[in-house]
Formats: C-alpha cells, sequence, structure tokens
C-alpha cells in the first residue's frame, strides 16, 4: 500500500519532471549543457528529508522524463541516469560536511560538478571510445559551475524562507500528527 | 523577477566560497590543460570507434564514412574540416560547422562517426613557457 512518505516522494518527482519537460524546451548551444533545474528540488528533497528519499525522487525523476521525453533506454537515458547516479553518490559524501559552513550552494556545486563526470564516463567508456570528448569537458565544467550555483543559491532561499510546498506541507502534517 | 530576491551573500556559506573558489580554479585548469591544441594539420576521422581514415587537410577532399545508420559525409577545405552530410536526427555534429583548430572535434552520435582536428605538435605552454 501507498504510504504517505510515497505521496510525498511522487509528488515532488512530479515536481521535478515538470521542470525537467519546461527545461527541454529550452533550446542549448550545446547538447548536455543543461540548467538541471529539476535538481532544485533534489537538493530542497535531500535538506528536508534526508538522501534515501532524495534519490528517490532523483531516480524517478530520470526514469519517467526519459518515458515523456520518448528516449528510455536510449544513449540519452544512460546519460541521464549515469549522471543522476554519481551526483547521488557525491550528496551522499557531500551531505556530511559541515551544515555550519557548507549550505546547499556546496552540495549543488559538487553534485554539478559529479553529474558531468558520470555523463563524460559513458560518452567516453561506451558511446565515443577516444579522448577526442576532451576538447568539450572544459565547456561542461563551466556550465557545471555556473549552474551549479544558480540551482543551490535558489534552493537555499526555499530552504530558508521556507516558501517550498514540501514545508508547508510538513508543517500541516506536524500539525495533524 | 524570481531570481531578483535571492541575496547570494545571504545564501553562501564561508565554505560555499571555498567549493566555488576551488570548481572556478578546477575549470580553469581543465581549460588550460585540455585547450593547448595549435594550428591543425590533419583530420582524424573515426567510425564506430575505431580510426577510419586520418587525412591531411591541405587537399581539400570530401570523404563519405559510413556508420550503422548510414553515410556522413566529411568536407575538407581551406585547412579546415566539417561534417557535411550526417543521417543523424538531430545533426548537431552538421551544425558545429568548420573546425579549424588542433583538438577540436564534432561527433555524430547516433551514426558513430566523429573528426577531431591534429596538429603535428603541440604548442608551447604559454604559461610556463
Amino acid at each position: 500500500m501507498a504510504t504517505v512518505e510515497d505521496h510525498h516522494v511522487a509528488r515532488m518527482a512530479a515536481l521535478a519532471l515538470g521542470l525537467s519537460v519546461v527545461e527541454a524546451a529550452v533550446p542549448s548551444p550545446l547538447p548536455g549543457v543543461k540548467p538541471g533545474l529539476a535538481n532544485i528540488v533534489t537538493l530542497i528533497v535531500l535538506a528536508r528529508y534526508g538522501w534515501r528519499t532524495a534519490a528517490w525522487v532523483s531516480l524517478l525523476r530520470v526514469v519517467a522524463g526519459s518515458l515523456l521525453m520518448g528516449s528510455f533506454l536510449a544513449p540519452g537515458f544512460f546519460l541521464s541516469l549515469s549522471g543522476a547516479l554519481c551526483s547521488l553518490l557525491a550528496l551522499a559524501a557531500v551531505r556530511r560536511l559541515p551544515p555550519r559552513w557548507f549550505g546547499a550552494v556546496t552540495h549543488s556545486v559538487l553534485a554539478a560538478f559529479a553529474h558531468i563526470a558520470g555523463q563524460l564516463l559513458v560518452v567516453y567508456f561506451w558511446l565515443v571510445p577516444h579522448a577526442g570528448v576532451a576538447y568539450l569537458v572544459p565547456i561542461f565544467a563551466a556550465a557545471a559551475l555556473v549552474f551549479g550555483t544558480v540551482n543551490g543559491l535558489v534552493a537555499a532561499h526555499f530552504l530558508r524562507a521556507g516558501l517550498d510546498a514540501f514545508s508547508t506541507e510538513a508543517r500541516q502534517q506536524g500539525t495533524a500528527a | 523577477m524570481f531570481f531578483a530576491n535571492i541575496d547570494p551573500g545571504a545564501h553562501i556559506k564561508t565554505g560555499d566560497w571555498l567549493v566555488l573558489l576551488g570548481g572556478a580554479l578546477f575549470t580553469v585548469w581543465l581549460a588550460l590543460t585540455l585547450w593547448q591544441g595549435g594550428a591543425a594539420d590533419k583530420a582524424i576521422i573515426r567510425s564506430g570507434g575505431k580510426i577510419f581514415r586520418e587525412v591531411p587537410l591541405s587537399r581539400d577532399q570530401t570523404i563519405a564514412v559510413p556508420g550503422p545508420l548510414g553515410i556522413s559525409t566529411v568536407a575538407i577545405h581551406n585547412l579546415q574540416a566539417r561534417i557535411a552530410s550526417d543521417p543523424s536526427p538531430r545533426q548537431y555534429c552538421v551544425h558545429q560547422g568548420w573546425l579549424k583548430q588542433a583538438g577540436e572535434i564534432a561527433v555524430c552520435l547516433p551514426n558513430q562517426v566523429s573528426i577531431e582536428l591534429a596538429g603535428a605538435q603541440k604548442k608551447y605552454d604559454s604559461l610556463n613557457y
């Protein structure tokens, strides 16, 4: 049976999914360079509900997103999946840093770097197995830095202001219980 | 505007600044290490991950490269190279246009064809030399 937590995960994954669909409509100068707005949701979920829930939201978004875009099990799907898995691994490590000094911006930037690293591993070991891709790496790294910072700032803003839907929801549940 | 409400000073902690600085240095280091190609003098054409042909850029020519989806056409002209046509649906590699510098690369993922420009030797490292 679906628990309250399942509903939470589904709702947040749906929000992340909406963001990635919107983002897919925005043209990109280079395939692979995207703001990754859906990760804002992952970051907020990570801070509020912990790593397990964030992993659920992130992976559901990748699978459902690929079904929506029609890229399930195509190379693009494995790129997203490997990026998401590496990000999640990075987040698992990074969230152990003292929260007094390191916030959502750190989480976001390091997860963004892990994301491109994961994607480049798939590109290098599977799709284009030679070193030529290296030429694009600095561009991907710069994009990860910029978008990682912006997403981290947005997540930090929501977390601080308690504006996000999840916290209101959490509050309502708190009063109900 | 939504972003106007976000005050970076309030949301970036001390450690975050260190991470941003580290990320920026890392990105610059990547660019300096990976973008040291000079003038290119040959094109390496790959199909399915294997080198299909290496051609000098000095002679203008058009080369047909077979891939799983069909034929990609590589054009060499005026010491530059490009993918002139490709059966891939999105045509990313065609839109990339002419490649001029050593180290530049155009990749047609769906058809598993790529061209990479290479120089005779590495340019001097202008930072250290």
